[in-house]
């Protein structure tokens, strides 16, 4: 079986963190796809924090974590999402007061339930520790997100791009932004255990941002997230066994590394092949 | 100035078409501002309707009235004989919102915008067939933009960009095509391909147009009926009888927006 995995990817804990996080590389982009172009960005990172508390609320009541995130994410993301969509407090306030508000109440939970240390693990997380019942978790959840968002990507690249143009065409508007918001609850729980609830968004963004400067259709834009986000993974995990530091960081530089030479390139590219690329 | 109502001379024939959009007596008003004041007009299959006022005449709100995201005040709307808020086939109506450019943060071609035009018409759940992807293509060409349809959109100049978003209203082969200030701002070349697609919709497949505009020079030849708005219907008949109170569409660019600031 070992045989089969190329160095350094040839022990059992390597390989779990693999399956786990190319998993997390291929469906947070999708999502976060959607994200930038709605210009929510920071959603998952605002999500997370909400998550937080359900983390405390689950070691608190001795149940597992991620159930309890899962929920606090969910209730959150539709409440934000029925703030942002109802205008009824100035936005960035409002979802300020609520995902801080969030984050506070993990930590009492935390506190009065005693787990503030096994919340780093879910704060920025640990891949090289995943079980398998954790693993079945991230693939059944991240399966669900990226087959959703696959079957529903022409409808959903129509919401998010215009949403007035779409509620015209009669489009499911409102249903299809509490779903996006939903998927987003799910995707920040089920890679929480992998990159951390305090680096998700990253993982959700920068494979994208680096994607935006490299294709020219919404379609390849959504290929080379995907393909940044896995091979992020692949280079983050090796860089940790390599020189021993904290995969879910190395992980998320290795895609912040991958924008930097992207922009790089981009900007330093000789100006006929720009121009050409404009033609 | 005063103006006619109604002109006589209005055609005949348009009686005995099929009414695509039908207000009686509608009004409506902000906080007791009173914007709309029993408004009553009609758009038949194939005929070129162009609604026009001066700013703040209640063209945008009467917009989001026929569109079913506002309701009247008083009066009735039916669109396709159907109360805008309950109207489901939403393809039949192809919709062109006023917006010089797209900000989009991820690079989209002007097929894939195009093709979110004909969502309505597949249902938004299923995937596209063939015969889609041949009306998306037909879409594209009919706007003139076929050799730049995979390009994306943000790349493109502000008129080639406004055709695109016609061409995504025309994806769903709508029978009533709405346009909120199409023109605005977009150069001659897109002004004239913007013109002759608007006479294929109506002469090959009978649609009918709402144009709400200040500037109708680009389709001065094409328009059938002028309704001009300022809180009430203050005319409604042809060009001819328009110019007949001193007012060209299409010889003088300038003369439509003076007067109709004349009117405020």
């Amino acid at each position: 079986m070992t045989a089969a995995w190329t160095f350094p990817f040839g022990v059992d804990f390597m390989q779990r963190a693999l399956v786990a996080g190319l998993a997390v590389g291929i469906f947070a982009p999708v999502i976060g796809l959607f994200l930038v172009q709605k210009r929510l960005s920071l959603m998952g990172d605002g999500i997370g924090h909400v998550a937080f508390a359900g983390v405390g609320a689950g070691l608190l009541l001795n149940v597992w974590p991620i159930w309890t995130a899962l929920a606090f994410a969910v209730v959150g993301a539709l409440g934000v999402d029925w703030l942002r969509a109802r205008r009824r407090v100035a936005g960035d306030v409002a979802l300020a007061l609520f995902f801080y508000s969030g984050i506070a109440l993990g930590v009492v939970l935390l506190s009065i339930g005693g787990g503030l240390n096994t919340s780093i693990t879910y704060l920025f997380g640990q891949p090289l520790t995943v079980k398998p019942s954790e693993i079945a978790v991230i693939l059944v959840l991240g399966a669900a997100i990226t087959v959703t968002m696959w079957v529903l990507r022409r409808t959903m690249f129509a919401v998010v791009t215009d949403e007035d143009w779409s509620r015209a065409a009669g489009l499911p508007v409102d249903g299809l932004n509490s779903l996006l918001a939903v998927l987003t609850a799910v995707a920040v729980v089920a890679a929480m255990r992998i990159v951390g609830i305090l680096l998700v968004a990253a993982m959700m963004v920068l494979p994208v941002a680096s994607a935006q400067l490299l294709a020219r259709s919404f379609r390849g834009t959504l290929l080379v997230a995907i393909c940044v986000g896995a091979g992020s993974v692949v280079a983050g995990l090796a860089a940790a066994w390599f020189w021993d530091i904290a995969p879910s960081g190395t992980i998320v530089l290795a895609a912040a590394c991958v924008f930097a030479i992207v922009s790089i390139a981009k900007r330093t590219a000789p100006r006929s092949l720009r121009q050409e690329e404009h033609a | 100035m005063p103006l006619a109502v109604r002109d006589a001379s209005e055609p005949a024939a348009a009686a005995s078409r099929r009414i695509l959009i039908e207000t009686h007596d509608v009004r409506f008003g902000y906080d007791r501002e009173p914007v709309l004041e029993d408004v009553s007009l009609t758009v038949a299959a194939g005929e070129f309707v162009a609604l026009v006022g001066p700013n703040g005449s209640g063209k945008s709100t009467l917009l989001r009235i026929l569109l079913g995201s506002l309701r009247p005040d008083g009066g009735s709307v039916r669109i396709f004989g159907t109360d805008p808020g309950v109207f489901d086939e939403r393809w039949r109506l192809g919709y062109v919102p006023q917006r010089p450019t797209l900000a989009s943060e991820v690079p989209a071609t002007v097929a894939e915008i195009v093709t979110s035009g004909r969502l309505s018409r597949r249902g938004w759940w299923r995937p596209l067939s063939s015969a889609d992807r041949v009306a998306v293509a037909h879409a594209i060409e009919s706007v003139g933009l076929a050799e730049l349809a995979d390009r994306p959109v943000n790349t493109l100049s502000g008129g080639q960009q406004q055709r695109a978003f016609i061409a995504r209203a025309f994806a769903s082969e709508p029978e009533l095509l709405v346009l909120d200030e199409p023109v605005a701002g977009v150069d001659a070349e897109s002004q004239r391909r913007f013109s002759d697609s608007l006479t294929h919709l109506i002469r090959e497949h009978r649609a009918g147009v709402l144009l709400v505009s200040h500037e109708l020079s680009a389709v001065a030849g094409i328009v059938d009926r002028v309704i001009v708005l300022k809180g009430r219907v203050l005319f409604d008949g042809t060009p001819t009888a328009l110019m007949r109170e001193g007012v060209s569409l299409g010889i003088h660019r300038e003369d439509l927006p003076l007067w109709l600031e004349g009117l405020r």
